[in-house]
């Protein structure tokens, strides 16, 4: 391994690449000599995102994902054991707010419609996308990461699935299967060197929270139950998915990641 | 380098993790100094890194002892100009106090294993505040979450304090800049010396990934909490234990 590269020879799928946490984490492990197959829905983007990681002399391509459907996570993860010969990360950082069009952040506290006006397809939007996503991603990761001899997945949470608040009650729901599901998977998939790990982002500045943080009030209360009193930046999150990815953290598995400023520690 | 220009304080890092985490932390850059009641082990290993060009220095100092911290971290800042990160690495096994039912074992345990850890993190967040910032990392254990059958009832105790301890600082000087974590190890040989083969045997079987811990896995993970990589975190708690816990 090169000094100062932690990922040379290793290849990564990274969803939801195409901005906020997953565009620095698909840089950052480029950065770190893997190959990363970035993935998200926007193409656009994505595709920006990987051109600006190649002309920096990294080594990306990308796919077009819902990560709802499983027969494309089955042809991303050929596609990248085609394309770069082994699969050894996998980052499942895609994930919705489910923050409701029709509510107006800038005026309200609250991102989300309360419970008991939730609608079952609002709910269903964002458990497939939060949740059934990381299933569907991990089902499709485990046999390429048992031919390459093991792996580490690595899903990204919330503080949202280890307390509670205001906010969306799906989203909630959704980020704590991603943290439950994560220790089963670490549990069944051990034997096989596959490390499964959660990642829980505090209140971090990406485009997803950019409606919320930009309403004043909305951001001075996030910052006042934050003892560092700053927001996350998408790079605090992604040099926590680094630490998971590398060889590092060989001993780490079924563990959550906290990144959040001190916020769920008060 | 993820530590260059930086000084750091290790306690109990004359051998084991407290040695892995120096070693590690001098080739990343930053000016050790250990803290040790092991006066010939610990000098030695600040030799060593000397001569492979690290920076280290070794100071006798019984955690226990509030004069001693106060001794430490003077002395560290006349030598080095500052104190960024401070490892609480310092701690005793159940079995090294006897009788279980013992007060004084209990009493040994908590003053070793939890008052050091009061007494070192109030101190060093009080001198970091004044420079700006710094980082904290608390030794705990997989104990300070779950009873062990095998367990001193002090030794569980004494990890559980350093676990609830560590948040209480992160979210007091969290708004001086400091930043307190703690790492919860599993089973590792340093933690089994007393253990026969067989007694490892049945840790292995119960460690998810099917191995015990190496120091150096310790060690990577306090590296992290210490560098400005994780400098948006604080109040966490980062398990390093083959997936025991999860289960």
């Amino acid at each position: 391994m090169q000094p100062g590269k932690r990922l040379t020879g290793k290849v990564a799928i990274v969803t939801g690449g195409a901005s906020g946490i997953g565009a620095e984490t698909a840089r950052i492990f480029a950065v770190h000599g893997a190959m990363v197959m970035l993935t998200d829905a926007n193409v656009a983007l994505g595709e920006s995102v990987v051109h600006d990681i190649v002309a920096a002399g990294g080594t990306a391509q990308f796919s077009q994902h819902d990560v709802r459907s499983e027969e494309r996570w089955s042809s991303i993860v050929a596609a990248t054991e085609a394309s770069f010969g082994r699969l050894d990360i996998l980052c499942n950082i895609a994930g919705i707010s489910g923050r409701d069009p029709t509510l107006n952040i800038q005026t309200s506290l609250t991102a989300g419609p309360r419970l008991a006006e939730q609608t079952l397809e609002q709910w269903n939007l964002v458990m497939e996308i939060n949740a059934t996503g990381v299933f569907l991603g991990t089902k499709a990761a485990i046999p390429a990461m048992q031919r390459a001899g093991g792996g580490s997945i690595i899903n990204i949470s919330s503080i949202c699935g280890i307390v509670g608040s205001h906010a969306n009650a799906a989203y909630h729901a959704s980020k704590g299967a991603v943290r439950i599901f994560s220790k089963a998977a670490a549990i069944q998939y051990a034997p096989d060197k596959i490390r499964v790990n959660s990642v829980h982002p505090g209140f971090v500045d990406t485009p997803m929270t950019k409606p919320g943080h930009s309403n004043p009030d909305v951001a001075r209360k996030r910052l006042e139950v934050t003892p560092l009193g700053r927001f996350g930046t998408p790079a605090d999150i992604a040099a926590g998915c680094l630490y998971l990815a590398s060889d590092e953290s060989s001993w780490v598995t079924g563990s959550e990641l906290v990144i959040d400023g001190g916020m769920t520690a008060n | 380098m993820r530590l260059k220009g930086k000084v750091a304080i290790i306690t109990g890092g004359a051998h084991g993790m407290g040695e892995a985490e120096a070693r590690l932390f001098a080739k990343e850059g930053a000016a050790v100094v250990i803290a040790d009641v092991l006066q010939k082990e610990g000098e030695a290993v600040a030799a060593d890194i000397s001569a492979g060009q690290g920076r280290a220095t070794f100071m006798t100092t019984d955690v226990t002892s509030e004069l001693a911290w106060d001794k430490l971290i003077a002395t560290t800042i006349a030598t080095y100009g500052k104190l960024d990160i401070l490892v609480n690495n310092a701690g005793i096994s159940g079995s090294s106090v006897g009788d279980e039912l013992a007060l004084a074992g209990w009493e040994r345990l908590m003053a070793v294993n939890a008052t050091s850890v009061f007494l070192g993190t109030t101190r060093a967040a009080a001198v970091m505040a004044k420079s700006g910032g710094g980082s904290i990392v608390n030794i705990s254990s997989i104990m300070g979450f779950i009873g062990g059958a095998d367990s001193h009832p002090g030794y569980s105790a004494s990890k559980g304090a350093v676990r609830i301890l560590t948040k209480t600082a992160a979210v007091r000087f969290g708004p001086s800049g400091v930043r307190v974590n703690s790492v919860h190890p599993g089973f590792l040989p340093p933690m089994l010396n007393n253990t026969n083969a067989d007694g490892r045997a049945s840790k292995v079987a119960v460690t998810p990934l099917r191995r015990l811990g190496e120091v150096m896995d310790v060690a990577y993970g306090v590296l992290y909490l210490a560098s400005d990589e994780a400098s948006f975190v604080t109040g966490t708690e980062l398990v390093i234990d083959g997936g025991y816990i999860a289960q």
